[in-house]
């Protein structure tokens, strides 16, 4: 079926200054914005500059505001609006503006680097982390974010008051800190008081613009600020539970569960294999019967772990937002950059299968 | 090297969008409404609450919400239920106990404070429409760091709903002893629907389960959180609907009292 002509409203410009620009363009059944905009590309403006990717509602790049509203282009029907409606696309207000309908979105970069990542809890071994599904559901909820940053555009404590970007963090990292705080292993105690001091909870007025917009249907405000700023009132505002905290211990709570419940997986040596303090083996007949204790010790959980490199901070004492900006080509090493690798023997707490080859 | 990545720069402006908002659709509706229906409940709820008579209606036993308890020197005997201690002034309401608490109760709801700071405040009106004010602080300073008092209006309240069961459970009368009439079920709707309000706090759903880290250590609490959750979901529409069966009970009983009607008896 042929498709009718509609009209468009779309800003051009950058950070020098722009307008809106009024476009006639075709519109077939069953299209969304972002298939208009890549129509423009390919037919009036072959420099309309737009950020998209998956064109499914899953990668959370074509994040734009149409008529007003902060919505991701390749999930807002063109059936929506009316045949003789014009359809303004303006880029996100919140952030910087690149080109057109592309912002610099490193505002919530640095926002996440700023937010303490999963403490893993002392005594449990990686590979003993055990859950219950109850445990982690609340938490789950929020691994649905794709960062398309709607939250974040919309929130009128950074939208309507640039001023407030250093002290405020924004609705997708008040989620993030919930679902840390609310995680059954997560050893950090403090997220509470994080919350409120370096993330400034207190700033959101629960208006609920964000819960609004969240193309994932995430209940941020009743799910995660809510509940979070009621913790936060446990540790800093409420005296009656700060005291009951102290007189009943309930502060145990906020402990992960390796504390009371998990046990510590120790490694037993067995009676038979247990060597005399023979100092390190010299030979590599004695190299291999060393391997081959450590391999029926199965994992050495408890074993010196190396000390971790400092991070390649710059001079604003942050990780480089890309690789293009950092010192080094490639991303950065997971294990670390001073690890070699394959890690020496020694180092690994497993029996690698090529060991037996070595002796 | 030639790169097309974007080297962050320093501050750089956001689009220069002259119009404060592009919003089509008609986002000043829900404001407006707010303010409308909460101006005229609460213009009713002072009329009635100084009023002091229509409060109470002695065949029946049935006493309206904005009077319970009936605690002032000013109360009818069979209506004071828990004494009477209160001076009877004109400017005190027989209830001035427990309205002060129901009145912080709702102002510091979490749903209420959206809607006011909305429509009230303008910060914002709508989503994506500029707010207000020039400076924000949010809840971080005096006074609205008060709100974070929430949960004892919340306990507050559900000492209050104890005693307007109370009075709903006392309504079941008639001057021959057990009675039952229209006025019972107005009565008994509110008091379920204030519990159900009440109950559905989000600083309860905090209280009964949701500070735990473990709910796999508290089955309990997990299922009470889970009921809670589910009435939680509804905290708006029940916000609503309390204001409504509040000020419809008060009307009724009034009406009845002051003889407009006569109470539709089923059992008398």
């Amino acid at each position: 079926m042929m498709g009718e002509v509609r009209n468009f409203r779309v800003w051009r410009g950058d950070a020098d200054g722009g307008q809106l620009e009024d476009f006639q363009v075709e519109v077939n059944d069953g299209e969304v914005v972002l298939d208009i905009i890549h129509r423009l590309q390919a037919t009036q403006a072959p420099d309309l500059a737009v950020r998209w990717n998956c064109k499914a509602g899953k990668c959370g790049s074509c994040s734009m505001e149409i008529n007003g509203k902060p919505r991701l282009g390749c999930m807002t029907r063109m059936s929506t609006f009316e045949a003789t409606e014009t359809v303004t696309v303006t880029p996100l207000r919140t952030f910087p503006v690149i080109r057109d309908l592309v912002t610099d979105v490193s505002f919530n970069y640095q926002k996440a680097r700023e937010l303490p990542a999963f403490a893993p809890p002392a005594g449990v071994a990686p590979g003993e982390y055990r859950m219950q599904q109850v445990d982690v559901e609340r938490s789950q909820e929020f691994r649905k974010c794709i960062e398309c940053f709607l939250c974040q555009n919309v929130c009128h404590v950074v939208r309507d008051h640039e001023e407030n970007k250093k002290a405020f963090s924004g609705p997708r990292f008040f989620i993030r800190a919930a679902e840390l705080d609310m995680h059954p292993l997560d050893a950090r105690t403090d997220r509470k008081d994080l919350a409120v001091e370096e993330q400034g909870i207190g700033y959101c007025n629960i208006t609920k613009c964000c819960t609004e917009v969240c193309p994932e249907h995430i209940k941020i405000t009743d799910n995660a600020i809510i509940p979070m700023k009621e913790r936060a009132v446990d540790r800093r505002y409420d005296p009656i539970a700060w005291l009951g905290s102290k007189i009943f211990h309930r502060d145990q709570l906020d402990r992960p569960a390796g504390h009371t419940t998990t046990g510590v997986a120790t490694a037993e040596r067995p009676a038979s294999s247990r060597q005399p303090d023979a100092g390190s083996p010299s030979t590599p007949a004695e190299h291999a019967a060393s391997h081959q204790a450590q391999g029926e010790i199965s994992m050495n959980w408890h074993r010196e772990a190396p000390a971790g490199q400092a991070a390649p901070v710059g001079s604003d004492g942050r990780l480089p937002v890309t690789e293009f900006t950092g010192q080094m080509a490639g991303a950065q090493s997971p294990f670390g950059d001073d690890v070699p690798l394959p890690l020496p023997v020694d180092d690994i707490n497993y029996q690698h299968p090529s060991r037996t080859d070595e002796g | 090297m030639t790169t097309t990545a974007t080297t962050p720069a320093g501050a750089r402006p956001r689009a220069a969008i002259a119009a404060k908002t592009l919003r089509t659709d008609r986002w000043w509706l829900a404001p407006l409404l707010t303010v409308s229906l909460l101006v005229l409940w609460v213009a009713y709820a002072t009329v009635r609450a100084f009023m002091q008579k229509w409060y109470f209606v002695s065949d029946y036993h049935y006493l309206t919400p904005f009077y319970s308890p009936c605690v002032s020197k000013g109360c009818t005997a069979e209506a004071a239920e828990f004494g009477r201690f209160l001076p009877d002034w004109p400017i005190i309401p027989f209830a001035a106990v427990t309205l002060p608490f129901l009145l912080l109760f709702r102002l510091t709801c979490y749903y209420y404070r959206r809607a006011y700071y909305r429509s009230f405040w303008m910060s914002p009106p709508a989503c994506a429409v500029p707010d207000g004010h020039r400076t924000y602080s949010g809840e971080t300073r005096f006074p609205l760091i008060f709100q974070n008092a929430h949960r004892y209006f919340f306990y507050a309240a559900v000492l209050i709903s104890i005693i307007n069961t109370w009075d709903a459970i006392r309504a079941f009368h008639s001057p021959q002893g057990f009675g039952f009439g229209l006025g019972n079920l107005v009565l008994l709707v509110n008091v379920i629907l204030l519990w159900a309000y009440t109950v559905s706090c989000h600083s309860c759903r905090h209280i009964v389960g949701g500070r735990l880290k473990h709910f796999s250590k508290h089955p309990l609490r997990y299922r009470a959180w889970g009921f809670v959750s589910k009435l939680n979901a509804k905290h708006m529409q029940l916000a609503w609907t309390t204001l409504g069966t509040l000020m419809v009970t008060d009307a009724y009983v009034m009406a009845v009292s002051a003889n407009w009607i006569s109470d539709l008896r089923f059992i008398h």
